[in-house]
């Protein structure tokens, strides 16, 4: 009963997506503000069923309702509850419905916090997104119900989730992620509102930045989470693999981050309007060509669900609808907006354009990479695949070739600068960074060369960040003025690019000084690697919830002294029977101690063991969450509040005089 | 030059320095990166390079795999049914690895017709086959299909 209530609620919000679509449309077409002002309320509408259709699903979950086949095929009597919860996403069906449900909460969310925008624009905006969302609830409905029951024929208990998906970074991932996808769905219902209505200003910027950095922060977040549950739970310490899906992730991020820093252009200068439109439309565009790249199960990953060619067909075409449409409706319109505001070659406007070509080169490149072997095997040239080494051929470069610009970007001053104030702005980090780059790998056993140029580029960034943080606090009168005075996105920023410059520090001292063997080892035996002694102590059968494991202990000393006991398992899952790798890491700020289980060798009860001493690894997800906080911290910035307390102010005043009269 | 031209200008040349930065990085990245897949029967009727990084796949002959005693090495065939190629292997396996079961190694042929892997994957969940062996072995049965029929 619970299932065909959720299913009854999927098509009342289907319902209501199309006359979200229709209504406001038609109003601002026809200025009819009756008909605008119902889009609010249809987006509250519309979260609500969602909402309705989402609890029921994840109900049937909770309770091991196994005709329902989506709960069938991905949930057992004997898993633990909170995962029962997270496999309502762990499947294609259920996955689709927690992103229509976020879509709906972006919606409504459009809905409450932007009550400074004229009503005409919102309109505009809630429809496009109410066309979004008709989009993917008939995706729901039509090829992936994941309502529907097997009945008869009900199993006496489910086939599991997919151990893999068994983790608590498996909870918060998918959810996290979609809100950055789908996130970006509000800057493109702003861009395609702005050309709707012919006004694209600083006001449309400063209305749909906040979204996109909030959108971003969360795809940031969404990213990091996932390559940090693939380094502990795939069982072989990699953290990113270049994998179509990652990139179908990545790809949007990249674009994103270009839309960020345009949309900064857009607000604070009145540049590059139709250039902001066009990557809001490129962002949220790879966003859904990522939901195809998943979901259809083209391309061979780690993250495809079981195939259905009807599925990939009908988000195939309605990609093709939202590309092509908004397209379309940019070569009508965008030349219509064009600005008479110049900048010189020496400006911030110009660092913020070589940011834009270098994300938007990088997207390019993984997207060519990544859609490669589906050109080849469409033209019949064969089956191809193209690895990691050429991402990181392609990627590491551009993004070097970014730094150099990155660190001058905010010491710089918009519309007109000089070479000569630059170089006394930044001379003193520069040496300082130089200084700390090359002398900072002497610490480690072999000087790398690499990674002193990492840390050269990093510290340019950091270094002539905290130049300019200095500067700003020195000229105020007290150093809490100072603090007070400066905006919250200016924190953002920072945040944002010191991030960055951990990011690049992991990664480089991660991929550089990395140590890897694959052993075969017994109990009693002990390896060392990197200065760390690791004895395999024992392995014991140990029971958990729903899987059996054998649990290898290891001690890992220093110089005699014990440093970490570290247990790794190898679990049997009892409903599925599948094998499970569970590592075991000993982590730190400086270093990782990894140690995963194989499989069992020979007969004397020796074992197949990888270890991994991983130096800094945790940098680049530090980093990764800095750059989140950055993008959440510009949204609390004064001038976003001040637009909406203005706002509020003059509708009581218009609500007070409506009193009155 | 009139300020507009200039900043067109600018723009202009940022995005072809750039691009062609980016284009030149992809030609040289692809050139030795990418790597062709091929089933066991190409494999043994000589279509496959030797000495170059390939991918061979199929589904993993029971009882061919074979462990060394006393280091990580693994042997194992893979077969589309018409033809088998033998793969070794030396490293830990994937979870899901399994006789009976698809796999695809990534590696070099050597003059012997033996794929050293530097990488082995397997199926990542109960219900999903890579593609490219379920293309493999649709294949091998059509080939033995028509065998049959011609047979007749």
């Amino acid at each position: 009963m619970i299932a065909e209530f959720g299913h009854f609620s999927l098509i009342i919000a289907l319902c209501l997506a199309v006359l979200l679509t229709v209504i406001p449309l038609w109003g601002a077409w026809r200025h009819n503000s009756a008909a605008m002002a119902l889009a609010p309320g249809l987006s509250m509408g519309l979260l609500v069923f969602s909402g309705i259709s989402f609890a029921c699903l994840a109900t049937a979950f909770l309770q091991d309702d196994f005709s329902v086949e989506v709960v069938a095929n991905n949930s057992n009597s004997l898993l633990p509850m909170w995962y029962k919860f997270s496999a309502v996403w762990g499947n294609h069906e259920g996955s689709l419905l927690l992103w229509i449900l976020i879509l709906a909460f972006w919606t409504a969310a459009v809905a409450t916090f932007s009550v400074q925008l004229p009503l005409l624009v919102l309109a505009r905006v809630l429809s496009v997104m109410g066309f979004v969302a008709v989009g993917f609830l008939s995706f729901s409905l039509f090829t992936s119900n994941p309502f529907a029951r097997l009945l008869p024929g009900t199993p006496a208990d489910g086939r599991d989730l997919n151990p893999l998906l068994q983790d608590p970074g498996l909870i918060i991932h998918p959810p996290l992620l979609y809100m950055g996808y789908v996130g970006f769905s509000v800057a493109f219902a702003f861009a395609i509102a702005a050309l709707l209505g012919g006004r694209l200003d600083a006001s449309w910027a400063r209305w749909s930045r906040p979204w996109t950095n909030v959108a971003w922060a969360f795809l940031t977040l969404g990213i990091m989470l996932g390559s940090w549950w693939a380094y502990y739970e795939l069982g072989w310490g990699g953290w990113w693999f270049w994998d179509p899906v990652e990139n179908a992730s990545f790809m949007p991020w990249l674009a994103g981050t270009a839309l960020l820093h345009s949309l900064a252009v857009t607000e604070k200068r009145g540049l590059f309007k139709s250039w902001t439109v066009l990557l809001a439309i490129f962002a949220f565009s790879l966003s859904l060509l990522g939901t195809f790249l998943v979901r259809s199960g083209v391309l061979t990953s780690v993250h495809a669900f079981a195939t259905d060619p009807e599925r990939g067909l009908f988000i195939l075409v309605f990609l093709g609808l939202v590309v092509g449409g908004s397209l379309v409706l940019y070569a009508l319109r965008a030349p219509a907006v064009n600005s008479r505001v110049t900048f010189s070659w020496l400006s911030r406007e110009t660092l913020l354009l070589v940011n834009n070509v270098v994300f938007l080169v990088a997207t390019l490149t993984v997207l060519f990479g990544t859609l490669f072997p589906l050109l080849m095997d469409a033209l019949g040239q064969g089956k191809y695949s193209v690895g990691p080494p050429y991402f990181n051929a392609v990627f590491v470069p551009l993004m070097a070739l970014l730094i150099p610009f990155m660190g001058i970007g905010p010491v710089s001053r918009w519309k007109r600068d000089s070479a000569t104030r630059w170089k006394a702005e930044l001379l003193l980090p520069g040496l300082a960074a130089l200084a700390c780059g090359l002398t900072l790998p002497l610490l480690h056993a072999d000087y790398n060369l690499w990674v002193a140029l990492a840390l050269v580029l990093a510290g340019w960034l950091f270094m002539g960040m905290l130049r300019d943080v200095w500067q700003r606090l020195r000229s105020a009168p007290s150093l809490w003025r100072g603090l007070r005075r400066t905006p919250a996105s200016y924190w953002g920023m920072v945040m944002g690019h010191l991030g960055f410059a951990a990011c690049v520090i992991g990664v480089v001292a991660t991929s550089q000084y990395s140590i890897e063997r694959d052993l075969k080892m017994e109990p009693g035996q002990s390896e060392s690697l990197a200065g760390y002694r690791f004895e395999f102590i024992e392995v014991q059968g140990v029971q958990g919830p729903n899987y059996v494991a054998d649990e290898a202990r290891f001690v890992v000393s220093r110089e005699g002294v014990e440093v970490a006991r570290l247990a790794p398992q190898k679990r049997r899952y009892l409903a599925s029977g599948s094998i499970m790798t569970e590592a075991a890491i000993d982590d730190g700020l400086f270093r990782d101690l990894y140690v995963a289980m194989g499989e069992p060798v020979g007969e004397q009860g020796a074992w197949a063991i990888r270890l991994h001493y991983k130096p800094m690894v945790r940098w680049m997800w530090l980093g990764a969450i800095f750059m989140a906080l950055g993008g959440f911290a510009t949204v609390v910035d004064k001038r976003y509040r001040r637009q909406r307390s203005l706002a509020r102010e003059t509708l009581n005043t218009g609500a007070a005089r409506g009193a009155q009269a | 030059m009139h300020p507009v031209r200039k900043q067109r200008l600018i723009i202009v040349l940022l995005v072809v320095l750039f691009s062609s930065a980016a284009v030149g990085l992809m030609a040289y990245a692809l050139r030795g990166n990418i790597n062709l897949f091929f089933p066991p029967v190409e494999v043994l009727s000589g279509k496959a390079p030797v000495g170059q990084s390939i991918r061979v796949g199929g589904m993993v002959v029971e009882g061919s795999v074979q462990r060394s005693p006393d280091s990580l090495e693994v042997r194992f065939e893979v077969t589309d049914n018409q033809a088998t190629v033998p793969i070794v292997y030396a490293g830990i396996l994937p979870d899901l690895f399994d006789e009976g079961q698809g796999a695809v190694a990534a590696g070099v042929l050597d003059e012997q017709g033996v794929l050293h892997a530097t990488e082995v994957l397997a199926k990542h969940d109960e219900n999903y086959m890579p593609p490219e062996v379920a293309d493999a072995l649709e294949a091998s049965k059509a080939a033995a299909a028509q065998a049959e029929e011609a047979k007749q």
